[in-house]
């Protein structure tokens, strides 16, 4: 099968539109969360959430009218305009913007989101409700479905190849980039553009996923202390929005027009916890076995894993269960072994969590350094993996892991690595 | 012009995103202005929300330019 590397990468997040932003951010140990201030929020459990800086686009403020027309932007819901941007800047930053057809067709796009538009469905319902269905949009569906956002960025940069769309919750970042890097492994593309976006910052979801106690309640008062990965006291995730999207390549492909190449994507693995709809499974059996198909398909050794960027999401359950798993998969390298939650800065991202996080995997092969995990105060559980809390550190990185866990018990790994020739 | 034509207008220019000057009366919604099926379909149910009057599927087939619209919301609406 042909080798797929990394050459382009694009994000809006919480801490601001653009890659170098949101990372210098990242690093600096910023936090994205805020209190709920652009709806109601007082008879909600859970006000506060990691949103999206709006602005003119200085100072890494996001600025819509750069990457989809007014008009345009009014008939869908954020998702799919956060989807546009990254697309955009990954495909800017790899360089590619294919003219011929024979580049165009060899190009695909495999982005997906975990709820799409539900702000929109939200909307649209109480028009249904209160005007009647002569007064719903005929861009009311188009707007809102999930795969529209592989069709808006396929439009608008003329990419004819596989056009793709994935929906596994919490995991959807991380299983575009997966399935996509085999769809040019297997030479249906050479060049995929690929990850993930989520607009769930509203009421209507707010409301569900605190109904399925998942969100942080106790931290109301002061947001950027919310989301604390692996603390003691955390209670739960705080919802954040965003797109994460890389530009996936065959190595061959990349090489022959000289592009700078990132990462390699070496490793990619699938479970199901077959347990329950929302819990992961108590024995952590689903991540483990996700994880360790990633090494194997890697062809590494755990030990040769430096850094791994966790779904952590800080929720009671979940964060002990995946440390737990990846003791197991680590062995006795667990000591050598550096592994934070970076949505204890940009909360969860959801459906765009896992692209998002392998970006920043990616950087942190880049850059040698590590993002920290905020509000660490007090560790749960005694590991001797180092959690890098409050505040990023320089280690070489060679080999990255980025963990995905979603609703459904539906799991992503993926390894990737400095590129060797 | 009449303030319904000034209405019309007003409508055109937020959904399809045009220069107000482009608007002129014999403006074909898709052939001069841009607009898609779907953008008819959505102009149309603005007409009918701001004029408070239903235009029916025959009716909004034969609503083709903006002199057309105007002419229809002049002589329907109430």
């Amino acid at each position: 099968m042909r080798r797929v590397v990394v050459t382009g990468l694009g994000m809006v997040t919480p801490l601001g539109s653009g890659v170098e932003h949101t990372w210098s951010r990242l690093i600096a140990g910023d936090s994205g969360a805020s209190k709920v201030t652009a709806f109601e929020t007082e008879d909600l459990a859970c006000r506060i959430a990691c949103s999206i800086p709006l602005g003119d686009g200085r100072e890494g403020t996001f600025n819509p009218d750069r990457w989809m027309e007014p008009k345009e932007q009014r008939k869908v819901d954020p998702f799919i305009v956060y989807a546009m941007a990254a697309a955009g800047e990954a495909l800017e930053d790899a360089g590619w913007a294919p003219k011929t057809d024979a580049d165009q067709v060899a190009t695909g796009v495999l982005i997906g989101s975990g709820i799409g538009g539900i702000g929109g469905i939200y909307d649209a319902s109480v028009t249904l409700h209160e005007k009647g269905p002569r007064r719903i949009s005929p861009f009311f569906i188009p707007g809102r479905i999930i795969n529209l956002a592989s069709g808006q960025v396929s439009i608008a940069h003329g990419l004819k190849g596989p056009n793709h769309a994935v929906v596994t919750a919490c995991s959807t970042g991380a299983h575009a980039i997966g399935d996509a890097a085999r769809l040019i492994m297997l030479g249906d593309a050479d060049v995929m553009v690929a990850g993930g976006a989520e607009s769930p910052v509203n009421r209507l979801a707010l409301a569900g996923f605190a109904a399925c106690r998942a969100l942080s309640t106790g931290f109301n008062a002061d947001p950027t202390r919310a989301s604390r990965p692996y603390d003691k006291d955390r209670d739960g995730f705080v919802m954040g929005e965003g797109a994460g999207i890389v530009v996936l390549e065959a190595y061959e492909h990349a090489r022959a027009r000289g592009a700078r190449i990132y990462a390699e994507v070496v490793g990619y693995g699938l479970s199901g916890d077959a347990y329950h709809i929302t819990s992961p499974s108590p024995d952590g059996d689903g991540a483990y076995r996700c994880m360790s198909a990633a090494v194997k398909r890697a062809g590494i050794d755990p030990s040769e894993i430096d850094y791994i960027n966790a779904h952590g999401t800080s929720t009671p359950m979940g964060d002990e269960l995946e440390l737990k798993a990846v003791e197991r998969v680590l062995g006795p390298a667990a000591a050598r072994a550096s592994m934070s939650s970076t949505k204890s800065a940009i909360g969860h991202l959801l459906g765009a969590a896992g692209s998002v996080e392998a970006i920043f995997s990616v950087l942190a092969i880049r850059d040698g350094v590590l993002p920290p995990t905020l509000n660490l105060d007090n560790p749960s559980v005694e590991t001797a993996i180092d959690l890098v809390p409050h505040e990023a550190k320089r280690k070489r990185v060679d080999v990255v892991l980025s963990n995905s866990f979603g609703f459904g018990g539906t799991n992503a790994s993926l390894v990737m690595r400095r590129v060797v020739d | 012009m009449s303030d319904i034509a000034e209405r019309v207008k007003k409508i055109v220019v937020e959904h399809l995103g045009v220069e107000p000057e482009k608007v002129v009366e014999g403006a074909n919604f898709i052939d001069d202005l841009g607009a898609d099926s779907l953008d008819t379909v959505e102009l149309v149910m603005a007409f009918e929300e701001e004029f408070n009057v239903e235009i029916p599927d025959d009716a909004a087939e034969t609503i083709q330019t903006v002199g057309d619209a105007v002419k229809f919301l002049e002589k329907n609406s109430a």
